[in-house]
Order: C-alpha cells, then structure tokens, then sequence
C-alpha cells in the first residue's frame, strides 16, 4: 500500500510563505495540509491613530504586488466614510491605474511563475539561454504596463498621485498616448503567448466550488458594482461581511473564509465564470482558443483566465485612454472634509475581490480598521482541491504528487504575505 | 567564477524583491552574464545554501526570525539590507506603538493565543550590515549601482544628504509653501524626491541622514507655524525604531 511523506517548507514561485504537508500511510490520508506561515504585521493594529490621509500611503504596504489595489480600495473605504463621491475624471483614471496593475501581475504570475513548470524548468533564469526570445517578450509587457501605471500614479509599486478626493497630480497627456501605441503592438506580443499557451498541457482536475467576484451591468467589473456569487445572487459591498465569514485556524496566520458552501473561489477564474460575457472581443477570442468557457471549475485553469484577462485589459486601457485623450484632462479641487463614520471599499485586486472596510473619528483619525484580501479569502479553498486531488493520485510517485500539489497552489498565484497582512 | 547571489525575505510586502525584477530585458541579461542568482524563493524553485551576497528584505518580527536571519549572516560574505523594512525597520514598527498581544487580539481576537509576534527591527538590530539598498519600495536604478560597486569591489556611493537637495533640483514647489508637513529636509536622499514630484510629501522612507539638522528642521517648522508633534507622527509611519532609539 502506498506511503507518503511530503513536507515543502516554503512551496517556491509564489508571493509569501507557504507549506505543503501530505502524509499517507499504507494508502490511509493522515495528514493534508497548506500551511500559511507568514508573519504577521498586523495592519489592521497600525492602521489605528492615523490621519486619513496617510492611511492608503500605508495600505498599498499591505502587498507589493497589488499595491495599486490596496491604495484603490483604502481611497474608497476612506472617500465613503466621508461622503465624498469621486468625479468622472478620477474614476477613469482609477480604472486604467488597476488595469496596469492587473496587466503587470499577471504577466509576472503566467511567463515567471507558471510558464517554467511547462518548460521543465526551475525558473525563467534558464530560460535566459533556451527561450530568450520568451523572456524578452515577458519583459517588455511586464515593463509596459509598469510603465502605464507610473505615467498615472507617479510609481507602479506603492503609487504616489493617487489619493483621497482625486490625483494630486496628473498624468502628461501625451505620455499616455505615446503608451497607447505601445499598447496596440503589446496586443502583437499577447497572440504569441496563447500560442505558446495551446502548446501546454494545463492538468484537467475538476472540482466545483462557489466563485465570487464584483458584478456591475456595465461593465467587466474592477472597481465597480456588488458582490456577486455563483451560489446566492448578489450583495451589497456594506453587507460583505455576510459573505466573507472569516475564521481563523492555528496552522495560518491568514485567516480563512467560507460562504454558501465550505469553501469559495476568488480571482480571474471566479470573474470569468461570474462575468465572462462583458469581456471585450479579443479577449473572448482568445478564451475560445485557449478552450476557457464558462463556467469552468478547473483550478488549473485560473492562469488561463488570467491570460485571457490581460489581452481584456490591454484593450481596456487602450479604450481608456481614447477616452482620456477626447475628454482632456482638467485640474480638480481634491479637497476632502472630514467627519465621522465608516466605510467600506471593494476592488478586484489581480488575485480577486478586496476589501477595506474603516471607521473615523471626527477628526479624521482612523479607529477601526478591517481588511479582507483575495488570498485569505483562497485559502481554503486550495485546501479543499487539495482534498479532492489526493486521493486520486495515490497511485502516483511521490514527487509527482508534491510536484502538482506546488502547481495548484501557484495556479491561484497566491500573495500569501498581503493575505496574512 | 561568477558570484553567487541570494534573496531572502522575512516580515515585509515583497515588493522590493519584485522591483528587482523591474529591469528592462536586456539588463536582466546583463545581471545574468555577471552573477549567479542560486536563491531567490518568490521566482526560483532551486535553492544552495552556498552564495557570497545575500540581499535580505522585510524586518524582523518573531522569534524564529532570528537564527534564520544569523544564518544567512554566517554564509554570506557580504550582507545587503533590502528595503526601508530590512534597513530601518519601516512601517512593521508601527505596531511597536501598542502592548504586542493588544496588537494581536486587535486582528485576531479570541484566536491571538495561536500565533507569535515581536517588536519590529530592522535587521542591523540583530546581525551586521554591509550595505543599505534604501526605500520602500527601493528605487531598482539604485540597486543595479549598488550591485555594480559589489562587483568591482568598491563601496556603493549613496546619498547623505537631504532629499530637498534632489527635490530642488526636479524644480518642485516646496511643500511647505503648499501648507503640508514634509520629512525631506532630515531623510536621506536617493530617491529624486519621487514622492513630491508626485504632487504628495516626503514620509521618510529611506531613514535619516547621518547627521540631521534637527535645528533647522525646527526653524522650518516654527516658520510655517508647524508642531513638532504634527511632523513626529509622520516620522512614526517610516522611523519609529529612529524615534525611539536616537
């Protein structure tokens, strides 16, 4: 009968600490675990007795891969607690910043952290030598879209411009349009990585769960609409504590979540299923050649739904900034007045939905703070295809079992730090 | 022999490893053609326990932080702090403010007893330091110099002198004569005063020059009718181990 021990203290090519621990005795599951060893900073303790104003500063901290998210939903939870409604400029803007952001993170998590499980690599170092080409592709829209959300926010990691009430300040007209073109031949670069894609075996796991995700009728949501889930209709954002039911367990120190079922999915996949039909036309093409339909319960297939999402965003933010171009941009007063009260922001981070949900005194001081991030809300729902995976696979050598357990866990690019925060 | 390279990170956001990576494809290409990277967990699955620089982000805030920390110290030749987390301990240290299980019980509540934390450090309070790559998150220009200076064996040039000599220089308005609070004219320059080129305020990212003119900084303050208190609690987001050590 078979045996299995497997324990991998820190599974690579993901953000953050995480473990694998599988142990299987003649045939007999004794242990299946992930583990989230992170450490925690407690923001939710720091975020206590500052200034409004310095508040989304420290929130982008939270991670340094979707800092643009985090500073997006902190802008939001803080504009609502004051009553302030942004204008039509700054939502733009807003936008186009988290369709970089969402662009940037995926190309990092498709040609980094998943393409060199495909290639028979450890990383896509080597790859420097045998698929340079690749590499210099994955670059260049990794840089591109860095470049976008500098040309907006002053900086991609931990954006500066943006802020409660608005930009403090905005971006050159003409270095968006000189992106724009740029933009138009990345589209060239996005054919060649799903074609590089249809040449990868993606595992063929299937297990059903709940998927959530923002919903708005007008659009493929990012920053915008209600909490929408495949099992129970629509929420409000200020009810999402009806939906997230935090819970914490003593192997993580992130905290986990369920909803309608034991488990639930956020992040490309979860939107795809939720919103697939808003997506634009060449990202609905491509999700037909990938062979990406809804809905899909793979897991495997979140890095499919994440490629089908940059050529999404890619043509968004081209749309964008046509729009930015007609329209002028105009000085606006950011003037914020203070007041007392709570609120709540949600945005789709790259990794799924985020939210930030904060109470302030008259003063502006913040006194209670909450935050619930798209890895928290994934964790458990990895273990639970962990659950369903393993047993099938007794059969299998150990290292091929350890082997695809690490390619789940980096299938849903997990930002373990940010969920721990 | 080309030297062997090592990233690690202890309490922190990881964007610093990230920016890193913010290399247009043909440096990468060049970093390759001059180092070995033989650890690095977030990008690489491959790991050696053999390397002769070791960049280290985030700082240290439990316990079992530290031995893993004195051990990369005991293999590497040459140790590089990497971010305002590893170099002055950066915004972890705002929770050093409160009781830590009050901290604790604030996120986790009932559930605090399953978990650990300690005061924030940066990581010169536990080993030595060779070199200081600063900023959150660090400017990756910056690095590449610093990694230029290792390999031709010479000691990295970074700024000691204030960020408002840089912020001169972009030709910003003071920030001042706009009626905010700014840290620029004590923290270490470096950056090119990306912040208030970005229409905000220095928040002291890259820590303190070596030698402050606290005198003047209180001129400045008392000129534009400013407290001391106003600018300490921006101080504390960034330097709050500066604060209570100096």
């Amino acid at each position: 009968m078979t045996s299995v021990n497997i324990n991998v203290h820190h599974v690579t090519r993901v953000e953050g600490h995480g473990n694998i621990v599988v142990n299987v005795t003649n045939g007999r599951i004794e242990e299946l675990r992930w583990e989230v060893p992170e450490s925690p900073r407690l923001f939710e303790a720091m975020f206590r007795g500052r200034y409004y104003e310095d508040v989304p500063q420290i929130a982008s901290r939270i991670c340094g891969i979707c800092s643009i998210s985090h500073s997006t939903a902190s802008i939001q939870a803080t504009e609502a607690a004051f009553g302030i409604q942004p204008s039509e400029q700054t939502l733009l803007l807003r936008k186009l910043l988290l369709n970089a952001e969402i662009l940037e993170s995926h190309i990092l998590h498709v040609y980094f952290l998943v393409a060199p499980d495909f290639l028979g690599v450890g990383s896509v170092f080597p790859l420097v030598e045998t698929h340079k080409d690749v590499v210099l592709r994955a670059m260049h829209l990794k840089r591109l879209a860095y470049n976008l959300a500098e040309a907006i926010a002053g900086r991609k990691t931990h954006p500066i411009s943006c802020v409660v009430g608005g930009f403090a300040k905005l971006p050159a007209l003409a270095a968006l349009e000189a992106i724009r073109s740029e933009l138009k031949d990345a589209l060239g670069d996005l054919d060649s990585t799903v074609e590089l894609f249809k040449t990868f075996t993606i595992p063929d796991f299937v297990r059903e769960t709940e998927y959530i995700a923002l919903k708005d009728p007008k659009e493929y949501a990012f920053i915008s609409g209600e909490i929408a889930s495949t099992d129970a209709g629509t929420t409000p954002v200020h009810s999402y504590l009806e939906v997230t039911n935090e819970f914490c367990v003593p192997h993580s120190t992130a905290k986990y979540t369920k909803y309608k079922r034991d488990a639930y999915m956020v992040g490309a996949l979860a939107r795809f299923n939720l919103n697939h039909n808003q997506l634009l036309p060449r990202a609905q093409g491509a999700a037909k050649e990938l062979g990406l339909s809804a809905p899909c319960h793979k897991p495997f297939m979140i890095t499919v739904a994440q490629l089908v999402e940059c050529i999404h965003t890619v043509e968004e933010s081209i749309r964008l900034i046509d729009e930015l171009l007609s329209r002028g941009l105009k000085e606006e007063s950011n003037e914020v007045k203070v007041c007392a009260g709570r609120g709540i922001g949600a945005v789709e981070a790259p990794r799924g939905i985020l939210f930030h949900d904060y109470t302030y005194d008259e003063n502006g001081i913040l006194t209670e703070a909450n935050c619930v991030i798209p890895t928290n809300q994934n964790h458990n729902n990895i273990q639970k295809d962990m659950e369903a995976l393993v047993p099938g696979m007794l059969d299998q050598s150990q290292d091929d079992i350890r082997h695809i357990l690490e390619m789940l866990v980096r299938a849903y690019d997990p930002c373990i730090s940010c969920s721990t925060h | 022999m080309k030297p062997k390279v090592a990233f690690f990170d202890f309490t922190c956001c990881e964007g610093c490893q990230l920016d890193t990576l913010n290399l247009t494809g043909e440096e990468l290409v060049d970093l390759l053609n001059a180092v070995d990277i033989v650890n690095f967990r977030e990008v690489k699955t491959e790991r050696e326990d053999d390397y002769d620089i070791a960049f280290v982000e985030g700082s240290i805030s439990r316990e079992s932080e530290i031995p893993r920390l004195q051990q990369i110290r005991d293999h590497a030749r040459v140790v590089v702090a990497l971010g305002a987390c590893a170099c002055i301990g950066g915004i972890n240290c705002l929770k050093n403010h409160l009781p830590m299980d009050e901290a604790l019980r604030m996120v986790y509540a009932e559930d605090a007893k399953y978990y650990d934390t300690i005061p924030a450090r940066p990581i010169d309070a536990v080993i030595s330091v060779d070199f200081y790559v600063r900023g959150c998150p660090i400017n990756t220009a910056e690095l590449l110099k610093v990694v230029k200076a290792l390999l031709l064996d010479k000691k990295p040039e970074i700024p000691n002198y204030p960020v408002c000599v840089e912020c001169k220089m972009a030709g910003n308005v003071c920030v001042f004569e706009k009626g905010m609070t700014c840290l620029g004219p004590v923290i270490r320059a470096g950056c090119n005063a990306i912040c208030v080129s970005s229409g905000r305020y220095c928040w002291g990212c890259r820590g303190l020059v070596d030698d402050p003119n606290i005198a003047s900084e209180k001129d400045i303050l008392e000129k534009y009718g400013l407290t001391v208190e106003q600018v300490i609690e921006k101080f504390k987001i960034y330097n709050t181990v500066a604060e209570v050590t100096k």
